[in-house]
């Protein structure tokens, strides 16, 4: 009995003690949340580079945190409640899966700002933030519909959102465009990291007849399969050199570095606020990694110009005339698509084959 | 949509090859429970063996050697939590999710050095003549020595748990401690051996994933297949054959709507993804409607401390 009051009373000073301490210094604490571990060498590993950005641009005003692997749906709300309570200024959660979780939290702690990555649910203390994949899509599609032999890219797809159905719709339009033989095979495998489903899918589309793969998913995985099997693929979210040094064409890589870092700063000079930033190629949080040596000069630079071209806005990736996959006329020639479109993307463009699971 | 283009050949070898990571770490925990041990830490004895094979491998060049490491790397887990639970009398359920977790986070640690690196290929068996016949040559004799050694070790766990004194004995330990304890047979060190095994097996199969299946090295690359190795040994009502079926089935179910969607058939890929846990979910109410059967199945000491008295 008596042992236990004093414990208590240890616990008690202690706490006071601790939260004296965080009173006086007036570090930021930003964290993190990803679905896959920080070694996944895709989308967290991204993710965690632009968290060492903040460490690396801020120094001693930050101190960040993250926890990896964490689950879309329930468990995240767990996560970022117990992150928000340990005293966290700025939370960067980054699954789309987290989206409905970020919300509930942030009305709960209305001092602590949040930020989520591909959503579209915002608040007063919520931003979001994508980078413009769809881009990078494009240019990974012209590429691809030249150099496919077999004419016939497999494509391993993880859930049906919109960000990911956008995603084969403009590498579909892009690689059709260079290449009208060119049939896609999708593959929905229902999970941002499994590497082994993610390599299972990958032989699946070989087996098919795929000769070029791209995927969705946030594993290496498909990358060493293409590899092996001498085929060719595309980095996703990362690099991906290091996988399939010669399997790999080209790659999107996602930047979020810069971003980070000016919103942890916007958070220390007062004047963060909630609004919603969606990156392209012109601000380099989509970023197209080097060309491989496989592809022909002139399929380089054709990719090049595209890239140039979306940068500087001459060029947009969803451009008319384009038909719904029934049929149905969605841009009339020469208009380009809405952000309010894409982001509630949720149809197959004309051409496609197969049903969007629901 | 044309079916004749699924080549029912290759459909049914990468099955076999989905299926051997599952064998390995099911029959490994079979042994374990049979024992009377609930060992929940198999995704972590695997992620440490799918590590510590790839290191190896890529250091020394041999696969062989990376196995073998694999196997040591999960039985010296699992002893930490035979040590936790058989002489310090820790909880099994909790030890074994701690297992789990510390094994992920060592495994991170230790692939730091590892990513993006080409582990040294695992040559197939190449049996001239045999390899060669039209259909039953890459069904029966075109795979990797693992996979007949994943399916030796069920024959080898049937035989020795059914057929052998050592293995009545290790049931026993498992149905009633304090009985073979009685008897004279030491509990702790049948238990220990147990767990040991189920470590080794799960190592390996941890490993038959970065080496053979993947193969590369990335984080909590497993991602679940412990788990379902330990659903695969209720599943299969502790009996060894029917791991190999639960695997088979689990393993062909997830293979089979993959190359289904890759061919076109239009049908909901989030049922198709559904159907290996369905179909697992359907068995298990199937072979557990007759409760008394199920009640015999499973060891009556499974999950029990077991403290010596007398």
């Amino acid at each position: 009995m008596g042992l236990k009051n004093v414990t208590a009373a240890a616990a008690i000073a202690l706490s006071a003690g601790v939260g004296g301490a965080m009173a006086q210094q007036e570090t930021l604490k930003v964290g993190f949340i990803y679905v896959g571990p920080v070694g996944d060498y895709g989308w967290s590993y991204e993710h965690d580079k632009g968290r060492l950005a903040i460490e690396a641009a801020l120094g001693e005003k930050v101190e960040t945190t993250f926890v990896e692997s964490v689950p879309e749906g329930p468990d995240a709300e767990r996560v970022l409640t117990q992150m928000a309570r340990a005293g966290t200024d700025l939370i960067f959660s980054t699954s789309f899966g987290y989206m409905d979780q970020v919300i509930k939290v942030a009305r709960q702690f209305p001092d602590v700002k949040f930020e989520h990555a591909t959503g579209y649910k915002r608040a007063d203390n919520v931003a979001t933030y994508s980078g413009r994949f769809y881009e990078g899509r494009h240019v990974i599609g012209l590429i691809a519909g030249h150099m496919t032999e077999t004419n016939t890219i497999g494509y391993i797809a993880s859930f049906p959102i919109p960000e990911v159905i956008r995603g084969i719709n403009a590498a579909y339009l892009a690689a059709k465009s260079v290449n009208p033989d060119v049939e896609f095979k999708i593959v929905w495998v229902s999970t941002w990291f499994d590497p082994a489903k993610e390599a299972d899918a990958a032989n699946a589309l070989i087996e098919q007849g795929a000769d070029v793969i791209m995927q969705h998913t946030d594993s290496p995985a498909a990358m060493t399969i293409a590899e092996e099997q001498g085929i060719l693929a595309f980095g996703q979210a990362s690099d991906m050199l290091e996988f399939g040094p010669n399997a790999r064409l080209s790659s999107i890589i996602d930047n979020w570095g810069p971003y980070y870092v000016a919103r942890a700063q916007a958070v220390l000079d007062g004047t963060w606020e909630s609004m919603d930033t969606w990156g392209g190629i012109d601000s380099a949080m989509t970023e197209i990694g080097g060309f491989s040596e496989k592809i022909p000069f002139a399929v380089r630079k054709e990719a090049m110009d595209a890239a140039v071209a979306i940068a500087s806005g001459r060029l947009h990736a969803f451009t008319g005339p384009i038909n719904r996959q029934d049929g149905t006329p969605w841009l009339a020639p020469g208009e380009t698509a809405s952000d309010g479109d894409l982001l509630g993307m949720n149809f197959y463009v004309e051409g496609l084959e197969g049903s969007i699971p629901n | 949509m044309d079916l004749s283009a699924l080549d029912p050949v290759a459909l049914i070898a990468s099955l076999l090859v989905a299926a051997t990571p599952l064998i390995l770490a099911a029959t490994g925990e079979l042994v374990a429970e049979k024992a009377g041990v609930l060992n929940l830490g198999v995704e972590g004895m695997m992620i440490l063996g799918a590590i510590a094979g790839f290191a190896v491998a890529v250091e020394s060049g041999s696969p062989a050697l990376g196995f073998l490491a694999a196997a040591f790397a999960g039985a010296a887990l699992s002893l930490i939590f035979g040590l936790l639970t058989q002489m310090l009398l820790s909880n099994q359920v909790a030890t074994g999710l701690a297992l789990t977790l510390f094994g992920l986070g060592l495994a991170a640690l230790i692939g730091q050095p590892y990513s993006g690196i080409k582990p040294p290929s695992t040559p197939q068996l190449d049996l001239p003549g045999l390899s060669d016949l039209p259909v039953l040559g890459p069904l029966l004799f075109g795979h990797d020595a693992m996979l007949y050694l994943a399916l030796a070790l069920v024959a080898g766990s049937w035989w020795f748990l059914s057929r052998t004194r050592a293995g009545l004995i290790l049931r026993a330990v498992g149905e009633s401690h304090d009985a073979a304890h009685a008897l004279g047979y030491p509990v702790v060190a049948i238990r220990l051996g147990a767990i040991a095994f189920g470590g080794a097996c799960a190592g390996l199969g941890g490993a038959y994933l970065s080496l053979i299946r993947v193969p590369q090295w990335t984080e909590g690359m497993t991602a679940g297949a412990g788990w379902i190795a330990l659903a695969i040994v209720v599943f299969a009502s502790w009996k060894p054959w029917r791991v190999l079926l639960g695997a088979w089935l689990f393993g062909g179910v997830t293979i089979l709507q993959l190359n289904l969607q890759a061919l076109g058939l239009d049908i909901g890929s989030a049922w198709l993804s559904m159907t290996p846990y369905l179909v697992t979910i359907l068995v298990l109410v199937l072979i557990s409607a007759d409760r008394t059967r199920v009640a015999l199945n499973a060891p009556a000491s499974l999950g029990r401390v077991f403290r010596a008295s007398g």
